[in-house]
């Protein structure tokens, strides 16, 4: 006899931020279906961009989504710039290396948060800790460049805001050479750790067809085989001038995930390296006055994947429609296959692997079927997450000596 | 006075919410808990369930499909409990407030004891905002 | 044969107007009734990832916009269809053809009103419960 049970994840749990709402209907210990009912963080703010100017617009969407919180505003005014010519005609060469640099750290941040948050799921607070302990010197240099721990008001139509200080380079080229030890050590005390290996390995599986299908993005669908980087696809900023690696991964699993995501880690830091050194001199704003009417379409490689904005314009100073989509519209959505035919303990970890942004998006009950009774919350899901990760060490113990 | 004000505040435990926020006010939240800020050294900690908590820290605008949600988790909170507003969504919806999604501010709404402003509010100003709520509550014996 | 020519040689006239607002940015308008066909060839034969769609309310009508990313070269390539009917708008759904699609339908069906047929699962995704039917936020409701 089947015996579903409802474990929702959601609304409010502190550990995942956001407030979504997952039902996962469970049969004894298998996940066979999950509803996602996200809309708690749905602000209205494609209507709200209408009734503002295009400068006021770059403040309101940095405020869809704080991880990525460059990355709406980089979109929105490549968008507005595809109307005037292209971001490479518009915009003067010091404030495309300025915008790589922003665009650059904070992946740097963003992948820093999602492991100690990954590491807290499964049980591993030290890594937890540890990551987060990492990513204050990042967020120390967003604050020196542009005055603010995570909302950084540096994106305008036509370049940057606020300059990059000759002072700040040795600063950052300084915090850059202190984080990739503790990538280093990151990268063993996860990727070497036969623990995590096999807690991770074959677990939320997503292959290459489901990732098409679902038209996935970004490290979620990289570590899944497909091929995409809207740096190398569409280059933006400097990046067709430097060198650096899509990072790719085949098996789609959970482990291919945050392998992908802590080799990225290196190439942002190689990336911010080579800026620093190839930065020249001269205007970081091309003072644009007026925008055309017409359309235009940008996007850019988020910590999460390609963030996409679409901006209609008839000549007045405010858009007449703004499409958004940020990167977790696609991914959140394919957990629909990617938790369904796991285990009750590694729905929380499968779930928080595609590195959700529920604000992006607009945020685990697990349901008794027969009964339709709601049996668990989300922080029994993560209680059990870390209990099997303790199972695991136990049976590895031998092994290990 | 009030035996069960002056245990409030020896070791308060932290409930947060969030309500259409943009999460940067959660992030520097959760950031308190970090080795560079350490709340929990001060007995401070956050904490899973609203039936355990002291005080409710809210982030994020009064969003449309949260607000009932928000309501029923105040009724909950076992009283005497601290409402905290945390940003500057929390405090007046800050430029949301002209949405069709949002409603009225979360002081129409709950009684707020602390505005924490900032957007978002650096995890000195979130335990400032903490620190006040602790000594409104020892000066109101 | 470059994917331009691939386009035009297998949609003929299916293509109404074809627009380059520059080498990157290729908006092409078909009819509605068209939109499960070419979607299918452009997803299934061109290999083209789907970005996202995007609905307006112009004087003109509902238009809706689907973006299709060709990641080989990194051109965007739009299908843009306009609904005339405002009162009762309706188009193909294209979820049948691949599941990304699924929750951009629903949302552009709930904040704009489109019906879209044969939508597997369209329901509420980001508004309220009780937000009334009929009011459907993206529409210009009173604007001439």
């Amino acid at each position: 006899m089947s015996h579903r049970v409802i474990v929702p994840i959601g609304p409010y749990h502190p550990l995942q931020e956001e407030p979504e709402f997952f039902q996962l209907y469970v049969e004894g210990e298998k996940v066979v279906d999950i509803d996602i009912v996200i809309g708690y963080n749905h602000r209205g703010i494609e209507k709200l961009a209408e009734a503002k100017h295009f400068d006021q617009v770059a403040f309101l969407v940095e405020r869809i989504c704080g991880i990525c919180s460059s990355s709406h505003p980089y979109a929105y005014v490549l968008a507005v710039e595809d109307i005037l010519g292209g971001e490479a005609r518009v915009v003067p060469e010091r404030a495309l290396y300025i915008r790589t640099i922003i665009d650059e750290l904070q992946r740097l941040h963003s992948h820093l948060l999602w492991l100690g948050l990954a590491g807290h799921f499964i049980g591993y607070n030290t890594v937890w800790m540890w990551a987060w302990k990492y990513r204050e010197p990042v967020l120390d240099c967003f604050e020196m460049v542009t005055g603010n721990r995570n909302s950084y008001a540096m994106f305008k139509v036509g370049g940057v805001r606020r300059d990059l200080e000759e002072e700040d380079i040795p600063m950052l080229k300084k915090a850059m050479d202190e984080l990739l030890p503790a990538v280093d050590m990151f990268r063993g005390a996860v990727m070497d750790d036969p623990v995590i290996r096999s807690r991770l390995k074959n677990i939320g599986i997503l292959t290459k067809e489901q990732a098409i299908d679902w038209c996935v993005v970004g490290p979620t669908a990289r570590a899944s085989g497909v091929n995409i980087d809207v740096r190398r696809d569409e280059p933006y900023g400097v990046f067709n001038r430097l060198s650096w690696n899509v990072i790719l991964q085949k098996e789609g699993d959970v482990f291919a995930k945050t392998v992908a995501r802590i080799l990225e880690l290196y190439e942002s830091i190689s990336i911010i390296r080579q800026c620093l050194d190839k930065i020249p001199n001269g205007e970081i704003d091309a003072d644009i006055k007026d925008v055309p009417a017409g359309e235009g379409i940008g996007r850019v490689e988020a910590p999460r994947g390609e963030c996409f904005h679409y901006v209609k314009t008839d000549g007045s100073n405010r858009p007449v429609r703004h499409k958004i989509r940020a990167p977790s519209f696609m991914n959140v959505a394919s957990n629909k296959v990617g938790a369904v035919g796991g285990t009750i303990s590694d729905a929380a970890i499968t779930l928080a692997a595609v590195d959700p942004c529920y604000c992006c998006t607009e945020r685990l009950a697990v349901i008794d079927k027969p009964t339709d009774k709601k049996v668990m919350n989300g922080w029994d899901l993560i209680r059990l997450s870390q209990e099997k990760t303790n199972q695991l060490k136990e049976e590895l113990k031998d092994t290990l000596k | 006075m009030n035996f069960k004000l002056k245990a409030l505040t020896k070791s308060l435990w932290v409930f947060h919410v969030s309500n259409g926020s943009c999460n940067n006010c959660d992030i520097e939240i959760l950031d308190c808990i970090t080795p560079r800020f350490d709340i929990e050294r001060f007995g401070m900690q956050l904490v899973g369930s609203v039936r355990h908590a002291d005080v409710l820290l809210i982030a994020g605008a009064m969003n449309r499909k949260a607000v009932p949600r928000m309501k029923k988790i105040y009724q909950q909170a076992p009283k005497p409990c601290l409402v905290v507003a945390c940003g500057i969504c929390a405090c007046s919806q800050h430029m949301f407030r002209d949405s069709y999604n949002v409603t009225e501010p979360l002081d129409k709404i709950l009684p707020v004891d602390v505005y924490i402003p900032g957007c978002p509010p650096k995890p000195e100003a979130i335990i400032a905002g903490i620190v006040k709520a602790i000594k409104k509550v020892r000066k109101a014996k | 044969m470059n994917i331009r020519d691939s386009i035009r040689e297998r949609l003929g006239d299916k293509i109404k107007d074809w627009k380059e607002t520059s080498s990157r940015r290729i908006y092409l308008s078909v009819d509605c009734a068209d939109i499960r066909e070419i979607v299918g060839f452009f997803f299934t034969e061109l290999e083209m990832r789907f970005a996202t769609a995007s609905g307006v309310d112009t004087p003109r009508g509902l238009e809706i916009l689907y973006h299709f990313s060709f990641d080989r070269t990194g051109e965007i390539y739009t299908l843009r269809v306009l609904l005339k009917d405002k009162k009762h708008p309706e188009i193909d759904s294209i979820t049948p053809l691949f599941k990304g699609a699924e929750w951009i339908e629903r949302e552009m069906w709930e904040l704009l009103g489109i019906n879209f047929k044969g939508h597997p699962n369209l329901k509420r995704l980001l508004l309220a419960e009780d937000w009334p039917e009929g009011e459907y936020p993206l529409r210009r409701q009173n604007e001439p």
